[in-house]
């Protein structure tokens, strides 16, 4: 009784239903590209185009464009940057992204600081699914209904790129196509987080549900449900709770999504770290 | 099944200026097993990689049947086995799907596999005797078996051509036994293989012809006439090793081969 009073309770509140719902979405596409940003292993690929977005967000705000184009450019554009100084300099591949990141990070800043706007730091940087603008949600499904639809067509193709791009290549698929549809999910699912958790707990959304559900499967298609599933929990839950202890939204998300990575890591039945010590032990 | 060649015309391959293949130049023809022997770092993958157009050349050109590897490629002529580290062994993918993958080129773009897809990929595993650990997630094998799955893809392919890069590198016996005899069977029904091997005693057992490589093709032709003591310590000269001295050594083999011609 007190259960269903818990979770029926806020539903009386329109910004609520709309916060959940968002939510919800949002954790479900993230989930389903953290799947393959594990396995290609482009988490710190991930953390670095979700910050990159920042100063596209802001002049697509002052241009009057959707968010989405202006993380788009920018997103895509931090990779070029990226691989650019990489080929160009000794420098190695680590520092130039920890450089690139931060500094288009640090021209956003400035330009909010500087661009005369209803537009708030804090909302970006942290997240504001509560008083999420019908106009933000229009775009994060749009968002969202683009991502699902381009993984559900290419899923084989971008699970081979990610398992084997020789392999790819050599039977004719165009890598540098999938290379660049990734790269643009990325962007755009950035885009999405950054409305519900905000642009510094993004690759959280992007990391955390793919490698809970990659120790409890062996196949790709179970680590997708479980992924999204698992992120789909963590949205949902953590607004609730969020709502409950008054705190910040996206901290709960993410807190929700690190607790079940926890379990997973311990109470895994093949890969987790029990499993593991007792398959020492026999 | 069609007759077909390689032509690799003068290729001279360089990785950041490092000439990694100096002016190679070969031909290969349908019904043959070509072993390629030669050290690590000797230009035995960066060959590989040049016919697969993997790695664009400083100069010459891979034709096959006449054609640039681009246009060859989505008609799944040439299949290409590289060597397994790097593989990520943990990827969450079952034998099955592996080998399945090898009829990709034959799928439409949701890649939904069709029985006969299906039927070739059941029939790639039976032949590499695999069938029954199908639905192992691939880091569950042993390096035999990991072998086998990555040749059965490449038998899923259906090429003609097949392109294997140190496939026994790390492999029991067994499996090398069974691979060295189903090669021979696929060299009889007309395909062509280009294998690189390390193990210089099985290359007499099977490979009909054989090319030795030091950054350069120091010698190519039947395995009886090339695989020479002398043309081996060329080979494995080491450190010795001199660019000019063995370009000479290439034109008077090439002499050799056309007057043998004529």
């Amino acid at each position: 009784m007190n259960l269903i009073h818990w979770f029926t309770a806020p539903l009386q509140f329109e910004f609520m239903v709309k916060a959940i719902l968002v939510s919800a979405l949002v954790g479900v596409v993230c989930s389903a590209l953290s799947c393959f940003m594990i396995l290609k292993g482009w988490a710190l690929m991930g953390d670095a185009v979700s910050h990159a977005v920042l100063p596209g967000v802001v002049i697509a705000y002052v241009l009057n464009i959707p968010f989405a184009i202006g993380a788009f450019v920018f997103g895509v554009g931090s990779v070029i940057a990226i691989g650019f100084i990489k080929a160009k300099t000794r420098i190695k591949e680590d520092t130039v992204i920890g450089l690139v990141f931060t500094g288009f990070f640090a021209f956003g800043i400035v330009l909010i600081s500087k661009v005369k706007s209803t537009i708030d730091l804090g909302h970006i940087l942290f997240g504001n699914v509560l008083g999420i603008a019908d106009s933000d949600i229009i775009q994060t499904v749009i968002i969202s209904v683009v991502t699902l639809v381009t993984l559900a067509i290419l899923r084989k193709d971008l699970i081979l790129f990610c398992f084997d791009s020789t392999h790819a290549r050599s039977i004719g698929l165009n890598i540098t196509f999938l290379y660049y549809t990734l790269l643009s999910l990325l962007s755009l699912t950035a885009v999405a987080g950054l409305q519900t958790v905000g642009i510094i707990l993004v690759v959280a959304m992007l990391v955390t549900p793919g490698a809970t559900a990659y120790l409890l499967s062996d196949r790709f298609d179970h680590m997708l449900l479980i992924s999204m599933a698992s992120g789909m929990f963590s949205s949902v839950i953590g607004t609730y709770i969020s709502y409950y202890i008054d705190g910040s939204t996206g901290g709960c998300i993410v807190v929700l999504q690190t607790l079940l990575f926890l379990a997973a890591m311990i109470f895994a039945p093949k890969h987790g770290l029990l499993a593991r010590s007792k398959q020492e032990i026999l | 099944m069609d007759t077909f060649s390689i032509d690799i015309e003068n290729v001279t391959v360089a990785y950041h200026g490092k000439v990694a293949l100096h002016q190679a130049s070969l031909q290969l023809k349908s019904g043959t097993i070509c072993g390629l022997v030669g050290m690590n770092g000797a230009g035995k993958s960066t060959l590989f990689k040049a016919v697969m157009g993997f790695v664009k050349p400083v100069s010459g050109r891979v034709l096959i049947n006449g054609l640039p590897i681009r246009l060859v490629q989505k008609s799944n002529l040439v299949a290409y086995v590289p060597q397994s580290e790097e593989v990520d062994w943990n990827f969450p993918v079952s034998v099955y799907d592996v080998v399945m993958m090898g009829r990709y080129g034959y799928m439409n773009l949701l890649r939904i596999p069709k029985a006969i897809d299906k039927l070739a990929v059941r029939e790639s595993l039976e032949r590499v005797e695999i069938w029954e650990m199908r639905d192992r997630q691939i880091g569950e094998l042993s390096g035999g078996q990991k072998k086998r799955t990555f040749f059965a893809r490449a038998l899923a392919q259906r090429a003609n051509v097949l392109l294997l890069d140190e496939p026994f590198a790390g492999v029991d016996v067994k499996t090398e036994k069974m691979m060295i005899h189903l090669l021979m069977e696929l060299r009889d029904v007309g395909y062509m293989v280009l294998i690189s091997t390390h193990d210089l005693s099985s290359i007499t057992t099977f490979c009909d012809q054989v090319v030795l490589i030091n950054r350069t093709i120091l010698a190519y032709g039947e395995t009886s006439e090339v695989f020479t003591e002398e043309n081996l310590s060329r080979t494995f000269g080491g450190s010795i090793f001199d660019l000019s001295r063995s370009k000479i050594q290439l034109t008077q083999t090439t002499q050799d081969k056309q007057e043998r011609q004529s």
